[in-house]
């Protein structure tokens, strides 16, 4: 499979802070891949460095094969889909859409015709003569959609695109984006500090913190397994156990990770563990217990209907050996 | 607690300015009123009042044995207006203040562009600062001043000389209509000093409205294949024009106003404001004054409707 965009080493210092720290990155062709992580992780710099809008203070950079770190944003064959959109308030939705081809020189109606298609492919028609201040978030943000697409760009990087958008909104755009990518083909890089979007949508995900890419693997990978606390901990609420809790209950000094799905209530026996309930939160479909065991704070999560304890009551707990993921100290 | 003692509706604050507090937030109108009146009354009367009794003047003439004003209701100043050596004076004014206007955008664009786009803190500071120390010290002093720079035993003349130069002041001066004795009492002169004391009018709202355009936009731009060249073209200059056009208004108003400058500075030819000072004092043309005041105003609403249909305000 061809490389879409590698980082060899690439930093991007600003002074002292260091926003990107000699990253390593292979973005495969045609992948869906979100960069995540928490805000000021590098996250949105390494997006910036693609685009072109910031240049790297050392390390390579390559795009479809090609060195791009002296490349202007305007010679390089990828478009952005900003996080407020940064439509161009003195033109309509149309000029807006055919900005990328009116600079390129192609003609008027060609261009129109292709504003229209592409305002189509995002479920907009016919909204090509208003401003984008007459538009809701959602309709600005497809507008911002269809002006990258139209440039048939060979990467496309989408800079939280969904963060503006409330949550039934988000779930429909979602949804979309990951069909839309999938019919186009085209190679959709997105950064996002949401786990849960970058799981839903992904087909890799980069976890970055403090400008350094942490792990990166498919979702199931980076949730299953996460390699150091900062990942299990950022990605999903994960119960992080300390070496000398898992030494007590699983026989092994290291850090591991516990998925809160994973932990059961169960009766008194050998191998339960003895908590005491200090929260509970009704989700819809689950419930959240919080736990105090030996000291430690664990989460769990039990499907909705099943009875919980509460607050303040002593249980025991139990989980599977199998569920308990050992890691590396790391972050 | 006392805090949880407390009734959810406290009582009235008492006095006059309690009731009165409440009152006009009660009635947002009446605030709006008084805060209105005192202002409009002002512009009102005393302003546009006055202006208009100016220009009523402009429709009536001078009788030219007695030196009497005639107040009967006459086109025949402004037939005096059309003559040819007034026309002369017109058009004098409205070329030299386009020029300045545009000469202004084209200096004020790429200072105001510094400030908006990179200037941060202190250097922010220094740019206000240099932009409007200028505008503090008197516009006498500075208009001497120049006079002393342009002239021909001025410092330019000598800077000129040094960098062995002379023939192109020589050549420039030796140029009908902007050319002259020296610079001091030329055309070019004159449009110097201009561009000199109105800048600071085209950079502050060229450089408050580059401060509303989101860097993002750029990015945009260049993100989708524009050029910088092209990026200025599509995206900054049609955002910048409501600014320029605002610094025009000023740049190109005050221009055509002016009577100081083209007096110290420049040839005898008249500008509008000379001739309207010469009729109104020595003369005691008060209706040809008037007549001539007209011109700027008219001038100036043909400007602004065609900056509204070229579609300068748009973007506000």
């Amino acid at each position: 499979m061809t490389t879409a965009v590698a980082f060899e080493k690439i930093s991007r210092h600003f002074g002292t802070v260091k926003a990107v720290d000699a990253v390593d990155l292979d973005i495969r062709e045609g992948e869906f891949f979100a960069m995540l992580g928490p805000s000021g992780s590098g996250k949105t710099t390494c997006l910036r460095l693609i685009a072109g809008f910031e240049r790297p203070t050392a390390g390579r950079l390559s795009i479809f094969g090609e060195r791009a770190e002296d490349v202007p944003p305007y010679r390089r064959n990828v478009n952005t889909v900003f996080q407020d959109y940064a439509l161009f308030p003195h033109l309509n939705v149309t000029d807006n859409v055919a900005y990328g081809l009116m600079v390129k020189g192609v003609a008027k109606a060609e261009r129109r015709r292709a504003a229209d298609e592409a305002l189509e492919l995002v479920k907009l028609p016919g909204y090509g003569a208003r401003r984008p201040g007459q538009l809701s978030g959602g309709q600005r943000q497809r507008v911002a959609l269809a002006r990258a697409l139209v440039n048939r760009p060979k990467v496309l990087l989408l800079d939280e695109p969904l963060g503006a958008l409330d949550l039934k909104l988000r779930e429909n755009m979602q949804e979309e984006l990951k069909a839309l990518q999938k019919s186009l083909g085209i190679t959709f890089v997105f950064v996002t500090h949401d786990q849960g979007e970058a799981l839903s949508m992904a087909d890799r995900i980069a976890v970055f913190d403090h400008g350094k890419v942490m792990q990166v693997g498919t979702p199931e990978e980076i949730y299953k397994t996460p390699n150091s606390r900062f990942v299990a901990d950022f990605v999903g609420s994960s119960n992080v156990l300390p070496p000398d809790f898992v030494l007590r209950h699983a026989g092994e000094k290291r850090w591991a990770s516990l998925r809160p799905e994973a932990v059961r209530l169960v009766e008194q026996g050998p191998g339960s563990i003895a908590a005491t309930v200090i929260s509970s939160a009704y989700l819809g479909g689950t419930t959240r217990l919080g736990l105090d065991v030996e000291g430690q704070r664990i989460n769990a999560v039990l499907p909705a209907g099943e009875p919980f304890p509460a607050e303040g009551k002593p249980v025991h707990i139990g989980f599977a050996r199998d569920d308990l993921h050992l890691m590396d100290e790391g972050g | 607690m006392s805090l949880a003692q407390a009734s959810a509706i406290l009582p009235e604050r008492g006095g006059l300015r309690g009731s009165l507090s409440d009152t006009l937030w009660r009635k947002p109108t009446v605030l709006l009123v008084l805060l209105l009146t005192p202002p409009v009354l002002w512009l009102g009367i005393v302003y546009l009042g006055s202006l208009f009794a100016l220009l009523l003047q402009s429709f009536f003439s001078i009788d030219e044995f007695s030196g009497l004003i005639n107040r009967e209701f006459t086109f025949k100043t402004y037939g005096e207006l059309l003559r040819p050596s007034n026309i002369d004076i017109i058009v004098r004014t409205v070329s030299m203040a386009a020029m300045v206007t545009l000469a202004a955008a084209v200096v004020a664009f790429p200072i105001a562009y510094f400030a908006a786009r990179y200037a941060r803190g202190k250097w922010k500071a220094l740019f206000y600062l240099g932009v409007m120390l200028p505008l503090w010290s008197s516009y006498l002093v500075k208009v001497y001043a120049w006079k002393l720079i342009l002239a021909k035993e001025g410092i330019l003349t000598w800077l000129f000389a040094k960098l062995h130069l002379t023939w192109l002041i020589d050549a420039w001066l030796s140029l009908p209509i902007v050319g002259g004795n020296s610079l001091s009492v030329s055309f070019t002169g004159t449009f110097i000093v201009f561009l000199y004391v109105w800048l600071p009018f085209m950079i502050l709202p060229v450089q408050a409205a580059l401060e509303r355009v989101p860097q993002n936009l750029v990015e945009a731009s260049s993100d989708l294949g524009a050029t910088p060249a092209q990026t200025f073209r599509n995206v900054l200059f049609p955002l910048a024009l409501p600014g320029i056009v605002a610094g025009s208004i000023f740049t190109f108003s005050l221009t055509l106003g002016d009577y100081i400058i083209p007096q110290i500075v420049g040839t005898s030819h008249l500008f509008i404001g000379q001739a309207v000072y010469a009729h109104q004092g020595t003369a005691g043309n008060i209706p040809l004054a008037a007549a001539f005041t007209v011109v700027p105003i008219v001038v100036m609403g043909f400007y602004l409707w065609g900056a509204k249909r070229m579609g300068a305000f748009d973007a506000l």
